[in-house]
């Protein structure tokens, strides 16, 4: 039997960055429990950009604070090497008058919280990225502090920095089922049985699985998006480009490697991480048309992940009112990775008792009873 | 094989950084090939799997034929967007 104070189950970037931040405040009996290896699930399938360009004040304020962590995260972590921080901007195309509409309102929101993204004209998008075709382009928005990160690299980061303030990794490790006894959660797994009276949800894809253990039912569903990469060549691309209107986005890492990625709205609801010939095919189709010098660049590997997808594709994060000392850290739809230093921070702050450093009542499982969502409108 | 023997050619990546990896607490392919970027070049670990699979056995004692290989992705050969787009470029909304 292991016992412990504080059991996370799952080894992403989340669980890492949750670890890592309650051992920084002193809470260092801290167990990570990890199916298969550490980021085997969305974290290292992910598009691994970051960018402060979203919709509602929330995310644009998880952002601004997580990005300015990812800058310097090295320093915070020592991790020699860094995390292959890049920031050469996002570029969201605007193809309709609707969300030509949407982004200015988006535009005028970060503005206002000291986000230092605008509007520029086809022209000026193409002199961002040469090579980008313009047809129908009405414009789009920009912010040279978005980019990439490391998704491997960010979580070993926090993983190996957990590890040295006394957190227990446990790979390999599967979660089967979490019996409870007064406030002990006793989890059972693959490799042992682990005690604790905190346990945190931080499964990502399988944040359901494990909510049905306690008898909680996390309205947080799978569901796959399909990735290539190609060969690494020079730096051609600076900013990550993002097309709604095709649902798709393309960025060159610091390797020199493109990765790109499309989303389909008839992907059904399920945990599925095998990817199709179909995606290949249409995704060549598209980025092909939207940076037609790209056709000259190999693809070498395809793979699936799938987002946790909640109702309003907003992140669950804090208590469950009706298990006390289960914690919940899913469901981030996508974007789970660029805002980990932030949701690592903000659980550690909820879990201990701390204020916390930025709102988080919006983030709260109550709010699909009450029917206070707040959907964010920026999503791929 | 020397220190800076070159194991993945694809990535550059030398035999000193792959014991690195074993010491830091890696025990899979897996593992190692996200932290050090072997496999994941042109050629996708043809070369470098068994090498570095031999390398992990010899360290950790564990029997080769027991590792866990990293998935195969697709395609099998690395191949052109502009080829995979064979039925034209396309202004598609999702």
């Amino acid at each position: 039997m292991n016992r412990h104070e504080v059991i996370i189950i799952g080894g992403g970037v989340t669980g890492c960055s949750i670890a890592y931040h309650l051992a920084a405040r002193g809470m260092k009996d801290v167990a990570v429990l990890e199916r298969a290896y550490l980021t085997s699930g969305a974290t290292g399938r992910c598009g691994a950009g970051f960018r402060h360009q979203w919709g509602t004040k929330t995310n644009c304020l998880l952002a601004k604070h997580a990005i300015a962590r990812l800058e310097r995260l090295a320093e915070e972590l020592d991790y020699p090497g860094g995390v292959e921080i890049k920031q050469g901007g996002y570029l969201i195309l605007a193809y309709t008058p609707k969300m030509e509409e949407q982004f200015k309102k988006n535009l005028a929101l970060q503005r206002s919280l000291g986000i230092d993204a605008r509007w520029v004209t086809p022209r000026e998008a193409r002199e961002i990225v040469p090579f980008l075709n313009t047809e129908g382009l009405l414009g789009a928005t920009f912010c040279a502090k978005d980019g990439h990160a490391n998704p491997f690299k960010v979580t070993d980061a926090y993983a190996r920095a957990a590890r040295r303030l006394g957190v227990k990794i446990h790979t390999y490790t599967e979660v089967q089922d979490i019996k409870i006894e007064g406030s002990l959660k006793t989890v059972i797994t693959s490799r042992g049985t682990f005690q604790a009276p905190v346990v945190v949800n931080a499964a990502g894809g399988h944040a359901a699985e494990i909510g049905r253990m306690v008898g909680v039912d996390l309205p947080v569903v799978p569901e796959r998006h399909q990735i290539l990469v190609t060969e690494p060549v020079e730096q051609v691309l600076g900013p990550m480009v993002m097309s709604f209107y095709h649902n798709l986005y393309c960025q060159q890492t610091p390797h020199g490697s493109f990765i790109m990625g499309l989303g389909d709205p008839n992907e059904p609801k399920e945990y599925n991480v095998r990817s199709s010939w179909q995606f290949l095919s249409q995704m060549a189709q598209k980025v092909v048309w939207l940076l037609p010098v790209l056709k000259n660049v190999r693809v070498v590997r395809q793979w699936a992940g799938v987002y946790d997808m909640s109702p309003d594709r907003q992140p669950v994060l804090g208590e469950v009112p009706e298990v006390p000392g289960f914690y919940v850290a899913a469901g981030f739809s996508g974007h789970g990775f660029m805002i980990a230093p932030m949701t690592g921070q903000l659980m550690a702050e909820i879990i201990l008792g701390l204020p916390t450093t930025l709102p988080v009542d919006m983030f709260s499982l109550s709010r699909f009873t009450t029917g206070e969502l707040f959907v964010e409108p920026s999503v791929v | 094989m020397e220190d800076k023997t070159i194991v993945c050619r694809c990535e550059d990546v030398t035999l000193e950084e792959i014991r690195q990896a074993i010491a830091g607490g890696a025990r899979t392919l897996d593992e190692i090939k996200r932290l050090k970027r072997c496999g994941m070049g042109p050629c996708q670990g043809r070369t470098c799997r068994p090498l570095i699979a031999g390398e992990l056995s010899r360290i950790t004692g564990q029997d080769q034929a027991s590792l866990t290989l990293p998935t195969f992705r697709p395609p099998v050969i690395p191949l052109k967007l502009g080829t995979l787009a064979r039925g034209g470029a396309k202004n598609e909304q999702a």
